[in-house]
């Protein structure tokens, strides 16, 4: 019985380095936050990766829209609302508002 | 190119009050003037989306229905709030008589010769209100929220504006 408790923690070990081995880490897909105020898009995240989330809160009294040029999300915003929408590739991913076409941005995913 | 002319003319005129002066208006009429320049382009967009059926015209006019409309229905949620009665006056009268004009006058008109008349006068229109807007209404404007109000139209009408000139630029 002591023999097992205490080849336990090695065993442990043993497969945490082999978890290690096997898949190498990936970071946690993270949330950041893009505020719509006065008809502009706020500060954009740096460091974005693919997998990673985007809050987009509207607090403007108009509705707005962020559409990627390449549909790969478009989060329809009325006045107060918050969308979440989820990058699902790398690059420059540019985008709108699809109701004021003097609002857009450029989203750099690693 | 005489009808844009005329346009901002008559409009310049119902605008004139410059800022300080004994007859600037006071915040019940500018309330007034602000909702009346909403609901006169809401009423050009109405003509625009009953009469066109080029893509980017329609585009437009939706943009100023919905827009116009959230601004003027933010303005009377504010004078409730704040419990003032807007109040009509020359220069309200005065966008009200050339905008029944400029609607009569483009309902002659079809086809490509609307599409031109139309956005040319959204242009003018746009450039004459966010002027007024900058150099009259709002440093007139004593209420802080009003004032507010009429700086978040400002922004938004410039962006019309842009919106209106991009159009115009395009369209052939």
């Amino acid at each position: 019985m002591t023999k097992r408790l205490r080849l336990c923690p090695l065993w442990a070990a043993s497969a945490g380095a082999l978890l290690l081995v096997s898949f190498p880490a990936t970071a946690a897909p993270r949330t950041f936050t893009v505020v719509i105020d006065k008809l502009k898009f706020g500060p954009l995240p740096a460091g974005l990766r693919k997998g990673d989330a985007i809050v987009w809160v509207n607090r403007d009294i108009l509705k707005h829209s962020a559409t990627a040029a390449d549909h790969s999300f478009d989060a329809d915003l009325p006045a107060g609302a918050k969308v979440r929408t989820v990058i699902r590739h790398s690059g420059a991913i540019p985008f709108v508002c699809r109701y004021h076409p003097g609002m857009h941005g450029t989203l750099q995913v690693k | 190119m005489h009808i844009k002319t005329a346009f901002l003319t008559a409009a310049a005129v119902a605008f004139a009050s410059p800022a300080g002066a004994a007859d600037a208006p006071t915040d019940p009429q500018i309330a007034h003037i602000a909702y009346t320049a909403g609901n006169i382009d809401i009423a050009a967009a109405k003509q625009a989306l009953a009469r066109t059926h080029n893509r980017a015209i329609r585009s437009f006019a939706q943009e100023m229905m919905r827009d116009h409309k959230a601004v003027n229905a933010k303005a009377l949620a504010l004078v409730k709030k704040l419990q003032v009665t807007p109040q009509d006056n020359p220069t309200s009268q005065g966008l009200s008589k050339d905008a029944r004009a400029t609607l009569q006058r483009l309902s002659h008109l079809s086809g490509a010769k609307y599409d031109r008349a139309y956005i040319d006068n959204e242009v003018a229109y746009h450039k004459t209100v966010n002027g007024a807007l900058e150099m009259v209404l709002i440093p007139s404007a004593k209420n802080a929220q009003l004032k507010s109000l009429l700086q978040t139209g400002l922004t938004l009408f410039r962006e019309h504006q842009a919106h209106a000139e991009q159009v115009a630029k395009a369209l052939k």
